[in-house]
């Protein structure tokens, strides 16, 4: 159920990056794309009733130096999250470049209006 | 030699990280260090042909780390993209000349480069997705590096583009990774083999289809492109004609469907419908263009429609169950027509650039009788051109040969006709620019037209040399049997995959 | 840019200073608790963007000059690539968390522990700060001049803004 919210907030953002005609709200769409993306990958690692996956000195085993079984149980999955934080950092530099192309192009042109930015044609 | 497989990635990256470092009248080191750093990428990448091997980083073992693997197909398009990368290299240091911030630019084409190898090396999906990103926005900002305004304009639609194209990749990887729990294409492979596809993995599969081809601008996702290559300065467009297309679409897609999903039928007619969409559109766009560059784009998408369409034939022929030897040789004209294309389109790009630095303009209506003033450009591009458009002893005319006789094997006539019209479209096209660029009148305007020096010139007669030596790479057999046979066996065995790099 | 009332310049040179140590943190403890190299990097850069948005940008880049943060983001690159190197060298992998395997183990739970894990992330957070500082001061740059509202120009000397 919540796997298909993020399917629609992911064609929410399709839409407004298709359909929209200012630079600058296309790129909007494209984060909320991304944003989408990262919550249901996020969701993926997701178990009901579980923790942080952070160990603490408690969870330790003493003796034999290992995890104990109730935490590898309730723990929710961390992989997920690790690929969750590379792609931030990785929309972070894909949107700011696009924000600096917008603003160059807007100091170029004078407008952010993609139907009249169209010198390059056939 | 047992290179280590990180250095193809860390020797780009640590020198793109250490040219900002010096000082700024410190240009002409910037520039050796740069030439260094891609000859020294060529060297390893001849070190290491013929070798199979997989490294797991950090020493965790697999599932546990992320591994590169190098095989066969590895080793051929680690040869291609730093031959590409060096001759491009060189070109630059004369060519960026006319541009400001030329170290910036070096750090750049540097990273796009490691980038690229990290997707051609990498055995893990997600750290696809990873590099794949690193070497796109490289590409991204250098597309619009002269900050002009059509500059822009093309790199903000390129960029809109081909980001939406990375978040449905990294939706595929998300949708991979929730049915199978791994990460690793290895252990993905091995799951799917179990199991099958479920409806999960198929719209993953056709997540990848649809972001792989819009990066390697097949045909209803290749609007991008011919606003992008032609706005590009000349060495930019060379790479990412000749290397960044094949290696972030067409490569990294054959690496899915072969070996971790597993060959399908509706896959293989999906890839040979694109292939065949894309040879013939770009083939007609691009007999009315009268910008040369933009002429060179859309005979971008057309190459690398028939490279889709050798894989895709090579899908289709596994997945129905006929003769093994007949999908090998329609993988092998796919692939040899990749490398054939990464050479002489760069050549192309790279003579467009040196008649552009020359005379100021693209139009080919404007330009005309350059033969006798540049030479040296004239007789690179009769080479490219004869070899693009499958003349006789050239190259161009093997892959493409391997390519109609694959197809008439496997008893797809309708396919092997198209193949036969679409290179007399090419021919046509190519004829074309041999007549307004170089034959004919010189206008007034170019009456004192030289040849280009130095760099530039070593460059382009290194890629001619390059392309005149293709053809020996499938006529002698020692060769053949030491770089092409190794790449195709690994995609016809795809299902050893697994077996071979994790032992499973 | 000019800069804003006195009000918020005071307080916020009392706050950039805990911003910033708060990002210090971050990045130092990133293997015990969450956070790590490059969430501290972010609050590292912040508090630099605070500066920019009370004191006004020239102010900030009298403070940390453009080339020594293009330097010291080199730099942050270098050293992880130090790192990995290293484990190359020593250990026999490339990236292999060498300190742990052979030199310094530490114990589990404490500052000093987990190898080349906290120097790593001392590498990505000296980069990711200086690298967003570097990005906001070039967004920044452009500005609209007030007098014929929608036409920005990409110059310096800024004009005086008209309150």
């Amino acid at each position: 159920m919540l796997y298909a919210l993020c399917f629609l907030l992911f064609m929410i953002g399709l839409y407004c990056a298709v359909v929209k005609k200012n630079m600058v709200k296309i790129v909007v769409g494209i984060m909320i794309m991304e944003y989408a993306v990262n919550l249901f990958l996020i969701m993926l690692g997701y178990r009901a009733g579980g923790t942080a996956p952070i160990l603490h000195a408690s969870q330790v085993d003493p003796q034999t130096a290992s995890i104990t079984a109730h935490f590898l149980n309730t723990a929710v999955d961390p992989l997920p999250q690790a690929l969750v934080l590379t792609s931030i950092v990785i929309s972070l530099g894909s949107l700011a470049l696009m924000i600096s192309i917008c603003i160059r192009t807007y100091a170029k042109y004078g407008t952010f209006d993609i139907t009249e930015i169209r010198r390059l044609r056939g | 030699m047992n290179v280590p497989l990180p250095m193809f990635v860390a020797v780009p990256l640590v020198v793109a990280f250490v040219l900002p470092v010096l000082p700024k009248a410190g240009k002409a080191v910037a520039t050796l260090l740069a030439n260094l750093a891609t000859v020294c990428l060529v060297v390893l990448a001849v070190l290491s042909v013929g070798e199979a091997r997989v490294y797991e980083m950090g020493g965790w073992s697999i599932p546990l780390g992320i591994n590169l693997v190098l095989d066969g197909l590895s080793s051929l398009l680690l040869l291609a993209v730093s031959a590409v990368s060096a001759a491009a290299m060189l070109f630059s240091t004369r060519y960026m000349e006319q541009y400001t911030a030329k170290p910036k630019f070096l750090s750049l084409f540097l990273l796009m480069v490691a980038g690229m190898n990290g997707v051609i090396l990498s055995g893990d999906v997600f750290n696809l997705y990873v590099f794949l990103e690193i070497a796109s926005i490289a590409s991204y900002a250098l597309v619009g590096f002269g900050c002009e305004h059509e500059e822009l304009e093309a790199a903000f639609k390129y960029m809109v583009l081909g980001s939406i194209a990375s978040v449905f990749i990294l939706f595929g990887v998300a949708l991979v990774y929730g049915n199978t729990g791994s990460l690793n294409m290895a252990y993905i492979s091995r799951a799917i083999q179990g199991t099958g596809m479920n409806a999960g993995l198929s719209f993953a599969l056709s997540l990848f289809i649809v972001g792989f081809g819009l990066k390697a601008a097949l045909v209803p996702f290749h609007a991008w492109l011919p606003d992008a290559h032609p706005s590009a300065p000349a060495p930019i467009s060379a790479m990412l004609s000749g290397v960044l297309i094949k290696a972030l679409g067409v490569y990294a897609l054959a690496r899915l469907i072969f070996n971790v999903f597993g060959v399908s039928i509706p896959v293989g007619w999906v890839l040979i419908a694109l292939g065949l969409l894309s040879m013939v559109a770009g083939g007609f766009l691009a007999i009315g263009q009268w910008d040369f560059k933009r002429l060179l784009a859309y005979s971008s998408i057309s190459q690398v429609g028939y490279v889709v369409l050798g894989v895709g034939l090579g899908v289709l022929l596994l997945a129905t169950g006929a003769n093994v030897a007949w999908a090998s040789l329609a993988i092998l004209g796919g692939l040899f027509h990749l490398v054939n294309h990464s050479v002489y389109k760069s050549l192309l790009f790279l003579t467009s650039g040196s008649v552009e630095m020359a005379t100021g303009t693209r139009q080919m209506k404007d330009l005309g009788g350059l033969a006798d003033r540049m030479p040296v450009t004239r007789a690179a591009c009769t080479v490219a051109s004869a070899s693009i458009a499958g003349v006789p002893p050239f190259p161009g005319f093997w892959s493409k040969l391997i390519l109609v006789i694959a197809a008439v094997q496997a008893r797809f006539y309708w396919i092997a006709a198209v193949i036969v019209l679409v290179s007399v479209c090419t021919l046509i096209m190519y004829l074309k620019v041999q007549r307004y660029v170089f034959l004919g009148e010189v206008p007034e305007s170019l009456r004192d037209v030289r040849e280009s020096r130095g760099s530039m010139l070593a460059a382009m007669v290194f890629l001619t040399v390059l392309c005149l030596a293709m053809s020996l790479l499938v006529l002698v057999p020692s060769l053949r049997v030491a770089v092409l046979e190794p790449a195709v066996n690994v995609l016809v065995n795809g299902a050893d995959y697994s077996i071979q790099v994790a032992g499973l | 840019m000019k800069g804003m009332t006195v009000i918020v310049k005071t307080v916020s040179s009392w706050v950039k200073v805990l911003i910033f140590l708060f990002g210090i943190y971050i990045i130092l403890f990133g293997h015990l608790t969450p956070g790590g190299g490059f969430a501290g990097g972010v609050i590292l850069a912040s508090s630099y963007v605070l500066l920019m948005l009370a004191f006004g940008r020239e102010f900030v880049e009298d403070n940390l000059p453009l080339p020594v943060a293009s330097r010291l983001d080199c730099l942050g690159a270098l050293l992880f690539a130090l790192i990995a190197v290293l484990g190359l060298a020593l250990g026999g992998t490339f990236f292999v968390n060498f300190l742990y395997q052979k030199y310094l183990v530490g114990e589990p739970f404490k500052l000093v522990s987990g190898g080349t894990i906290p120097l790593s992330n001392l590498a990505i957070g000296l980069k990711v700060g200086a690298s967003l500082f570097l990005v906001i001061f070039a967004l920044s740059v452009f500005r609209c001049d007030s007098e014929k509202p929608g036409s920005p120009r990409l110059s310096d000397p800024p004009a005086e803004k008209k309150e």
